[in-house]
């Protein structure tokens, strides 16, 4: 699926996935705070894939979810994981390894 | 139908299909809950937990998942074929599944609430795709590394063991030993329903795998510690209580092969599958009695299997032929099979299940154990004769007739030694080594034969080229004697009855000629007695005579004068 946005879409400098199982409060939470860090420090960069494990349950597999809710930074590499509800900012963005927009991401 | 109903109350139970678990937790795992199996590293946790579900696949017709945190599926599956168990196959056949769940601390990174929701959803994915009965997590300790928040991982687990319940797979979660726990991170709390400890314990530098049952709500279980192995089979667990004396007797009778023995034991030797000890010093020919045991049997066309553990067979063969006994040819016949191994080769219960495995292979009606004796040098005498036990009583159960050997040490108390099995074996057979004059001879003796008449008798027991035999001990006046005393003593008599021979020879001929003599004068004294008789008779007749002629004369007168007198009466 993945692949697939990404012949057809435009690739982003950040592609962010979120894995939640349901509308549960803690998702609920965390894609909010995630969309407003992203909107914040990332803007025009980024994109969210939202995956409802309750639905695709098969796609656990992959990312090797446990937690819910998952963050995985699919791109940039390495892939990183943060797992709840994505409450604490300073430690989101230190965990993807996000700088404020203005500086640069170096490679 | 009162038995019915109590039964459908009783906890079900799964049975997990490895050999002898069963019989400890009668019938095996309770259906529908999880089960803790813990031990430390290397004691085949995760053997443990795959048989299970290989068995249950193959047996049982039940799908499982294996849930990994540790290894990889590929390395699973590479560990467990060495075991005899094609993962693949059952993968590809929907049986089982490998979910191999990563963790690494060093990608994660925790921010705020979070449950395992994603654990749970695979789980379940998991078992409905191939409609699972039986699960393992193995190890799922791994996640109290990979989680910083424990209070959350601590609540989730319990969620996820209820779940899992309600789920009703039998599941089996596996745990790392901690320090004064049952399991380092205490998973006992979670997993209460049965708890199967496994230990790995090394004794005089040889280990052995140990399992015992910690608990087992709801159901009667075997408490002992178990001793069990992991071999190209899977697990074999060997309990002995659940042996019971029960088997069938036979009346049927073996010979031993030494016709002078079999006469010992009642004229026929042996009960079939009973129990044989041999046991005797060093040198007093303990495996020239097992090898012509083993020759008799294949004589007999019967199969007989033999573990030597202190000769290779081709000693044992060489060493056979020397007093006229031919093996080979029962082994080219394949009648009689031969394994040796060092006792210290492995532990006692590796010898023990590979003995076990052997003869369900050979089916043999004979097994014969040289010696045992060495066995001591794996494990102590306590757990020598648990084993034995266990074999022999395994091998009644089958009808297979055992002797074993035994080297009794003269400096102990020789009776009674012999790994103690002597209360165990039916027939107890102590060559022993009796030294006198100058020389050691062997002494044979029955102690104990079970169930039949047998002699009391010291036998002296020979071995010459042509295979053994007893002879009868000389009593003689100076009390028993045996070997070239006896020899020595029997020509002594055979020289002491020439010479009576010769001299009562003499004597007869002294008698015939006394007799002669005797008879001569028997006949002059008659002679001399008829003519004494005549003599007398003589006389006798001339007296008679006289006296006759006396008469006739005095007659004679008589008439005369009566005539004259009627004369004149007539003239009157």
């Amino acid at each position: 699926m993945a692949k697939k946005s990404k012949t057809t879409e435009k690739t982003y400098k950040w592609e962010l996935r979120l894995y939640i199982a349901g509308n549960t409060p803690k998702s609920t939470v965390a894609l909010s705070n995630l969309k407003r860090y992203c909107e914040t420090h990332l803007k025009g960069e980024y994109r969210i894939e939202v995956i409802d494990l309750l639905e695709k349950p098969q796609l656990a597999e992959g990312d090797q979810i446990l937690a819910i809710p998952t963050l995985v930074r699919k791109f940039p590499e390495p892939i990183r994981k943060i797992i709840g509800d994505l409450s604490n900012e300073t430690k989101v963005l230190v965990g993807l390894n996000i700088r404020p927009l203005n500086t640069e991401y170096e490679k | 139908m009162a038995l019915k109903n109590f039964k459908s109350k009783t906890l079900l139970k799964t049975p997990t299909g490895i050999k002898g678990l069963d019989e400890i937790t009668g019938g095996g795992l309770p259906a529908g809950r999880p089960t803790l199996v813990c031990a430390s590293a290397g004691c085949g946790k995760t053997v443990m937990s795959v048989e299970f579900l290989v068995r249950g696949a193959i047996k049982y017709n039940e799908p499982g998942v294996f849930v990994t945190f540790e290894e990889k599926a590929e390395e699973i599956t590479t560990n467990v074929a060495s075991l005899g168990f094609d993962l693949d196959k059952l993968v590809r056949d929907k049986m089982l599944k490998i979910d191999y769940i990563h963790i690494d601390k060093s990608e994660i990174d925790e921010t705020g609430e979070y449950d395992l929701d994603g654990l749970f959803i695979r789980l379940g994915h998991s078992i409905d795709s191939i409609g699972a009965k039986r699960i393992v997590l193995d190890t799922i300790e791994s996640l109290f590394s990979g989680l910083e928040d424990q209070a959350i991982l601590r609540a989730e687990l319990r969620r996820l063991f209820n779940w899992l319940k309600e789920k009703g797979v039998t599941a089996i979660i596996t745990g790392e030993q901690g320090d004064g726990n049952i399991t380092r991170q205490g998973l006992e709390e979670y997993v209460s329903d049965c708890v199967i400890l496994l230990d790995n314990r090394v004794i005089n530098q040889i280990s052995t795998r140990l399992l015992r049952i910690v608990k087992y709500r709801g159901s009667l279980h075997g408490t002992n510690e178990y001793p069990f192995l992991i071999d190209e089979d899977g697990i074999s667990v060997l309990p002995i209580t659940s042996l019971l004396l029960q088997y069938e007797v036979s009346k049927e009778r073996v010979s031993t092969g030494i016709p002078s023995l079999d006469e010992m034991l009642g004229g026929k030797g042996f009960f079939r599958g009973s129990s044989i000890l041999v046991s005797g010093t060093a040198g007093t020919g303990k495996t020239s009695i097992a090898s012509i045991f083993a020759n008799e049997s294949c004589r007999r066309k019967e199969r007989c299997l033999y573990f030597a553990f202190e000769e290779s067979p081709l000693q044992i063969l060489r060493n056979m032929k020397s007093i006229g006994i031919d093996l080979k040819k029962h082994i080219d016949a394949g009648l009689l099979e031969m394994h040796a191994s060092r006792p210290t080769l492995n532990g006692l219960e590796m010898h023990l299940v590979s003995m076990y495995k052997k003869i369900k292979q050979f089916k043999p009606k004979i097994v014969i154990l040289d010696p045992i004796t060495n066995l001591v040098t794996v494990g102590s005498v306590s757990e020598v004769k648990a084993m034995l036990m266990r074999l022999i009583d395994f091998l009644q159960s089958e009808q297979i007739t055992v002797l074993f050997t035994a080297l009794s040490l003269n400096t102990i108390v020789n009776e009674q030694t012999d790994e103690g099995v002597s209360s165990l074996v039916d027939a107890w057979i102590l060559v022993r080594d009796i030294e006198s004059n100058g020389e050691r001879n062997r002494g044979m003796y029955i102690m104990k034969s079970r169930g039949m008449k047998h002699s009391n008798q010291v036998r002296e027991f020979i071995i010459t080229d042509n295979g053994l035999d007893l002879v009868d001990v000389y009593l003689g006046n100076d009390g028993v004697l045996i070997g070239s005393a006896r020899e020595a003593q029997q020509l002594e008599a055979l020289t002491d009855a020439r010479l009576r021979k010769l001299a009562s020879n003499r004597k007869d001929i002294e008698i015939t000629r006394k007799e002669k003599v005797l008879n001569a004068k028997i006949a002059s004294l008659e002679e001399e007695f008829e003519s004494l008789k005549d003599e007398l008779n003589k006389v006798y007749v001339e007296e008679e005579l006289k006296r006759s002629v006396i008469e006739e004369n005095r007659l004679a007168l008589v008439q005369k004068r009566n005539a004259k007198t009627s004369d004149n009466g007539k003239k009157k």
